[in-house]
């Protein structure tokens, strides 16, 4: 995957251009952060961490400001813990997000996943809005050998997460996973429905350890940090998923996304086969947002 | 959100310039910087917004501050004139073809849009008294074509799809013919979403072009889309040539600087703008309005024209 390759290539480019620890240099830098999508005052923030430790390490190589850099990134980025919490069991996984993002393209994936890992896995279509969404994620369920609750087009969204938590207790399932329409986060009605969604988890499945997380489609500019902001006061979020890292964008945006909200980047999409699903790593991120495509 | 207020920042930025004359290098950097953040938060590639700020910066310096505005409002006019010269005029029609049918082919990124569009765009054709055929291509997404059909029978448009065929230029071409022969006016093909390194995929698109030699071929994009929409925009025309774009999403709250980045890049015209996933959510595009949401300012004519 594009995570694990390239590891070099952008950042030898950049310091092949300069023996010195020069202002065109630390320029260079702001350059690739910020077409990362990492955001100006982001990128500032880091440039000027980075200054400081050069100086503070006397750091006098070119090489090793490239290390110092990754080393900050690396460091902003990981922290808690990234793997998905789905003990005890029974657990339900709630995926929110804005549209097109692929929510529903992931839960098959991790569907697969956590079958192969030996659980047993219920589906929850909770898209009841857009065209074909349900048949979409049947085909998912399918491919993942995995059960599915649908109801019609159109219908109530909390009904089928309600019917779903039911279909879960009586299969004695382990882990529920829920679809939810793609829903632009400065919208009240459709927030308010996602809202109501959570309260009836709440109310019907206490007893579950829930994890919700919110898909980012790692093409996304400055816009995701809203979408962090705003999706977190109708849903509990426990973490990220970031998407489509297999393109040429970086998802730069993540960066400001963790200084400021605190929410573990848990899982990453790397292609639309239901294999390319990765954890997400820390380090390889640092060094995939240097790497030229 | 801060930078709402870009337009006040400039005006306290610049404020105790008035009646001093012209602009200084040192007025205009420190009004620059302001700009410079303004547009890289709205997503606006880092090239095209240093070529931006050094026209600006170029067109200000020396301008004289004139006696109806205060320097803030002054920079904020060549701003937005530099804006809105670079989005371009209004261009919202699709070129109809004097011999139909005319084929329009929607080509882009996953879940940019595009099978939505298809729906909105046959829609709008339809209320223009034309008859408009949908033709899905994408064999790849899990329920892709049901999608289509179900998009396809709520514009009141005819739907063609080939069951069990996997090849999407075959399904173009025969889906083409068809319209030909049922005197359809126009044809709109939904493809694939695919990315702009996807060799295989990006051929795929090539080979459909020269089977049916679409009029307009429509790039899809999200208006969300962050530094990345130049790498994007510049593969698709480069490799397929594209005729116009298409920006969706533009109901959410992103400031839509992939817009410009577009613009800037391509040289091609963005025609509509879909605000919503109900098929009437589309709009004709207007560049004007689209640089002041960038910018953040809401209606910069009626701010100037405060003072
Ligand atoms: N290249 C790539 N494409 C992806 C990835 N994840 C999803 N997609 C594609 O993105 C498109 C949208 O995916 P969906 O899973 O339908 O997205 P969604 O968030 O459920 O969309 P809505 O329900 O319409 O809001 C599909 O074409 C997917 O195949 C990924 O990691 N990489
Ligand atoms: N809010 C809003 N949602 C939109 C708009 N346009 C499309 N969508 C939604 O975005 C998601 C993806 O739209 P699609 O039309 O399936 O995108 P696509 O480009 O065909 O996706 P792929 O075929 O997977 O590449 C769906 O949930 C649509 O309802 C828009 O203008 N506003
Ligand atoms: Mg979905
Ligand atoms: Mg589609």
């Amino acid at each position: 995957s594009k995570t694990t390759q390239n590891l070099t290539g952008k950042l030898d480019e950049l310091f092949k251009g300069h023996i010195e620890i020069d202002e065109e240099l630390y320029e260079e830098i702001e350059e690739i952060l910020i077409t990362g999508d990492v955001g100006f005052e982001t990128t500032l923030k880091i440039v000027d961490m980075l200054r400081k430790n050069v100086k503070k390490k006397s750091i006098q190589d070119v090489k090793d400001v490239r290390e110092e850099l990754k080393l900050i990134v690396e460091e902003i980025l990981s922290g808690d813990d990234s793997n998905l919490k789905l003990e005890p069991k029974p657990a339900i996984l709630v995926i929110v997000g804005v549209n097109g993002v692929g929510k529903t393209t992931s839960i098959g994936k991790i569907a697969m996943r956590l079958k192969s890992e030996g659980k047993s896995v219920l589906l929850a279509a909770g898209d009841t809005f857009r065209a074909a969404a349900a048949e979409q994620l049947e085909v998912w369920a399918d491919r993942a050998g995995v059960e599915l609750i649908k109801h019609q087009e159109g219908s109530d969204p909390s009904a089928v997460i309600f019917d779903a938590i039911s279909g879960a207790k009586a299969r004695n399932t382990d882990v529920l996973i829920c679809d939810t329409a793609g829903r632009l986060h400065n919208k009240k009605n459709l927030m308010q429905e996602l809202a109501k969604i959570f309260r009836i988890i709440d109310r019907e499945y206490p007893e579950a350890t829930k994890e919700v997380l919110l898909v980012i489609d790692a093409t996304t500019g400055q816009n995701a940090i809203n979408q962090v902001k705003i999706f977190k006061e109708a849903a509990p979020l426990t973490g990220i998923i970031l998407t489509k890292l297999d393109g040429t964008a970086k998802g730069g945006v993540v960066l400001s996304i963790k200084s400021e909200q605190q929410l573990p980047i848990k899982l990453i999409g790397v292609g639309e086969k239901i294999e390319d699903l990765q954890d997400f790593n820390a380090k390889e991120f640092a060094k995939a947002l240097f790497s030229s495509n | 959100m801060i930078f709402e207020n870009l337009a006040e920042k400039l005006q306290s930025t610049l404020k105790n310039l008035k009646g001093k004359g012209k602009l200084t290098e040192k007025d205009v950097d420190l009004a620059m910087r302001e700009v410079k953040l303004a547009l890289l938060e709205a997503d606006v590639h880092y090239k095209v917004v240093k070529d931006f700020i050094k026209k600006v910066k170029e067109r200000s310096i020396g301008s004289e501050v004139m006696e109806s505005l205060t320097p803030g409002q002054q920079v904020i006019k060549i701003v937005n004139e530099e804006l809105s010269e670079l989005m371009g005029g209004v261009q919202s029609k699709i070129n109809i073809s004097s011999k139909p049918p005319t084929v329009i082919m929607l080509v882009g990124l996953q879940g940019a849009g595009k099978t939505s569009t298809a729906g909105k765009l046959a829609l709008n054709l339809k209320k223009q008294g034309k008859q408009p055929m949908l033709v899905a291509c994408d064999v790849y997404r899990p329920a892709a074509i049901k999608q289509l059909e179900i998009v396809a029978s709520g514009a009141g448009a005819i739907f063609y799809s080939e069951e069990g065929n996997t090849n999407p230029v075959e399904i173009a071409t025969k889906g083409y013919e068809k319209a030909k022969t049922l005197g359809y006016d126009i044809v709109i093909i939904d493809t694939a979403g695919r990315l702009h390194i996807d060799e295989n995929l990006m051929d795929e698109l090539k080979n459909i072009k020269s089977s049916i030699k679409p009029h307009e071929i429509m790039l899809v994009v999200d208006s969300m889309t962050g530094q990345d929409a130049v790498n994007i925009a510049e593969s698709f025309d480069q490799t397929l040539g594209i005729d116009g774009v298409i920006l969706t999403k533009l109901d959410g709250d992103t400031r839509g600087g992939a817009a410009l980045s577009i613009k800037a890049i391509t040289k091609k015209p963005i025609k509509y703008a879909a605000v919503g996933e109900k098929l009437e959510d589309l709009e004709q595009f207007y560049p004007d309005r689209m640089a002041s949401r960038i910018l953040g300012m809401g209606d910069v004519m009626s701010l100037i024209e405060k003072a």
